[in-house]
């Protein structure tokens, strides 16, 4: 099990994966909203969705979790 | 004079605000959400009401709570500050259906000024010069494709509901149209609830300078020189100056004669700001009107020694100004906004300030909200401070704001302090020849 965690702390915009996807390293999961710019979150790692930890409107912090990977 | 006022806003503008109440001793109502408990605009105030989750569509933007919060509190007139409900209309209106002041213009000027369209037709058929272009929507690409080969390109597709640079993409060719059409209807929609673009011809390579105005309710309208607003990333001011060293006798003229005939046409009371775009024919265009307090309105008041926010109060309060002029300009002003990003990515990076100095020195204002300690939220956007330096001639402020830069510490967060010296320190800044592809160019370098 491996985690994709946040790098910044903001509001979940949009999340681009669903449970069952393959992730790819590289590829767009999650837009964070952070000071009215939009981030959007790409995996280092690849596997598949297992999990995904929040929804959009979710405040989130930096290292939080966001979507488990296996 | 009013005696008790709510400022309807948050950071470095809320205490600014606060700051010209307290001169006059009128005492001040803040308004804070869960994020800003500890902010500096709630400890200086004298009363405050808590406005619930940080949010600001549950906040700061939310008029209910604050028009409860000023009747509670029995506040006589709302600042708006700037962004946020200080260009709503319908905020306006129901400050005045209870009976409070909002301290600005009437909700009608507010929705004119904000429908671009018949702003355009408005102030064209007065003689203010518009860019040209349409006055209408578009109804879809085939006839934007039409209208733009009319035109010629390069043209620039805009929001008609927007604003502030938002909602807008230059067109080049006519193969980029459809997909530059449908980006900028869905960001029309989405920033600003209306699909409705329309089509201007592009200025290239231009100046944005704007007119800062004060109107009274007779109709009186008083301008207050320029503003040099050139320096932009993204459409997004970043350092403005006044005067312009762009602006001669002859243009200035015509733009002070622009916009306070577009005050003037739409009965415009308050503090407003007229921008307009300038292309190498040094023609002045109007843009938009700003129908609040701008984020650099202290450059104009370093040149002409006024506070605006204690105008504004006067206004609103019903206070004339026949009988006084246009205050001579004095000097040079230059604003860097400080904003919480890192200065090569621009990423944002919010989080605790852990350790802030601050200089001060003749000439030099820093207008701010932080605290040691305080925690910059990611839910609002990233204005940390306006640094800004008043001195006789525009060297000895370049001089002077490089100086203060450098000994300002904001530990804890990323600011874009090394990006504002970088623009300071380049040839075309210096010269002031520059235009608002600068920031652009410097970043390829």
């Amino acid at each position: 099990m491996k985690s994709i965690c946040s790098n910044i702390d903001g509001v979940i915009a949009e999340i681009k994966v669903k449970v069952g996807d393959e992730v790819i390293p590289g590829q767009e999961v999650v837009d964070v909203e952070s000071m009215k710019s939009i981030i959007t979150l790409v995996s280092e790692i690849g596997g598949i969705v297992r999990e995904i930890k929040v929804s959009e409107g979710d405040f989130i912090g930096e290292d939080d979790p966001l979507v488990i990977l296996e | 004079m009013f005696k008790k006022i709510l400022i309807a806003n948050r950071g470095e503008i809320a205490v600014r605000v606060a700051r010209t109440c307290k001169q006059l001793g009128i005492a001040v109502v803040a308004v804070y959400s869960d994020a800003d408990a500890d902010a500096l605009h709630v400890k200086i105030a004298d009363e405050a009401y808590p406005l619930g989750e940080p949010p600001v569509s549950k906040s700061y933007l939310n008029a209910g709570k604050i028009i409860r919060a000023a009747l509670e509190s029995r506040a006589e007139a709302i600042h708006p500050g700037y962004g946020l409900l200080s260009e709503n209309p319908h905020f306006s209106r129901l400050c005045r259906e209870n009976n409070l002041v909002f301290i600005g213009p009437t909700p009608e000027a507010i929705e004119l000024m904000g429908d671009k369209l018949a702003a355009r037709r408005l102030l064209s058929a007065k003689g203010v010069p518009v860019v040209p272009g349409h006055n209408e929507p578009l109804a879809d690409e085939v006839e934007a494709l039409r209208a733009a080969a009319e035109l010629g390109y390069p043209v620039m597709l805009k929001a008609a509901a927007g604003g502030g640079g938002i909602g807008m993409a230059a067109v080049h060719k006519p193969d980029e149209m459809a997909r530059l059409y449908k980006e900028c209807c869905f960001r029309a929609k989405s920033s600003f609830g209306k699909e409705a673009v329309y089509l201007e011809k592009l200025v290239v390579n231009p100046r944005h300078i704007e007119v800062q105005i004060l109107g009274d309710k007779e109709g009186t309208v008083l301008h207050f020189h320029e503003r040099e607003c050139s320096v932009q990333r993204r459409h997004q001011k970043i350092i403005e100056e006044a005067p312009s060293p762009f602006v001669d006798d002859l243009l200035r003229e015509k733009l002070v004669r622009a916009a306070v005939r577009c005050a003037e046409t739409i009965g415009y009371e308050n503090a407003g700001t007229v921008e307009f775009i300038i292309g190498e024919d040094r023609e002045p265009y109007f843009l938009e009107m700003n129908t609040r307090l701008q984020v650099e309105h202290p450059v104009t008041e370093m040149i002409t020694g006024l506070d605006l926010v204690h105008e504004q109060l006067k206004i609103a309060a019903g206070v004339l100004l026949s009988g006084r002029e246009t205050p001579r300009a004095d000097g040079w002003a230059i604003e860097c906004r400080v904003y919480a990003e890192d200065p090569e990515t621009f990423r944002p990076s919010p989080g605790v300030i852990t350790a802030l100095f601050l200089p001060e020195d003749d000439g030099l204002r820093i207008d701010h909200g932080l605290l040691p300690g305080y925690k910059v939220s990611a839910f609002y956007d990233p204005l940390l401070a306006k640094v800004i330096v008043w001195g006789v001639t525009r060297e000895h402020v370049l001089e002077k704001i490089i100086s203060a830069l450098g000994e300002i510490r904001i530990d804890g967060i990323k600011t874009n302090i090394p990006l504002l010296q970088k623009i300071l320190s380049d040839g075309s800044f210096r010269e002031g020849s520059y235009n608002t592809n600068l920031v652009s160019r410097l970043l390829v370098q």
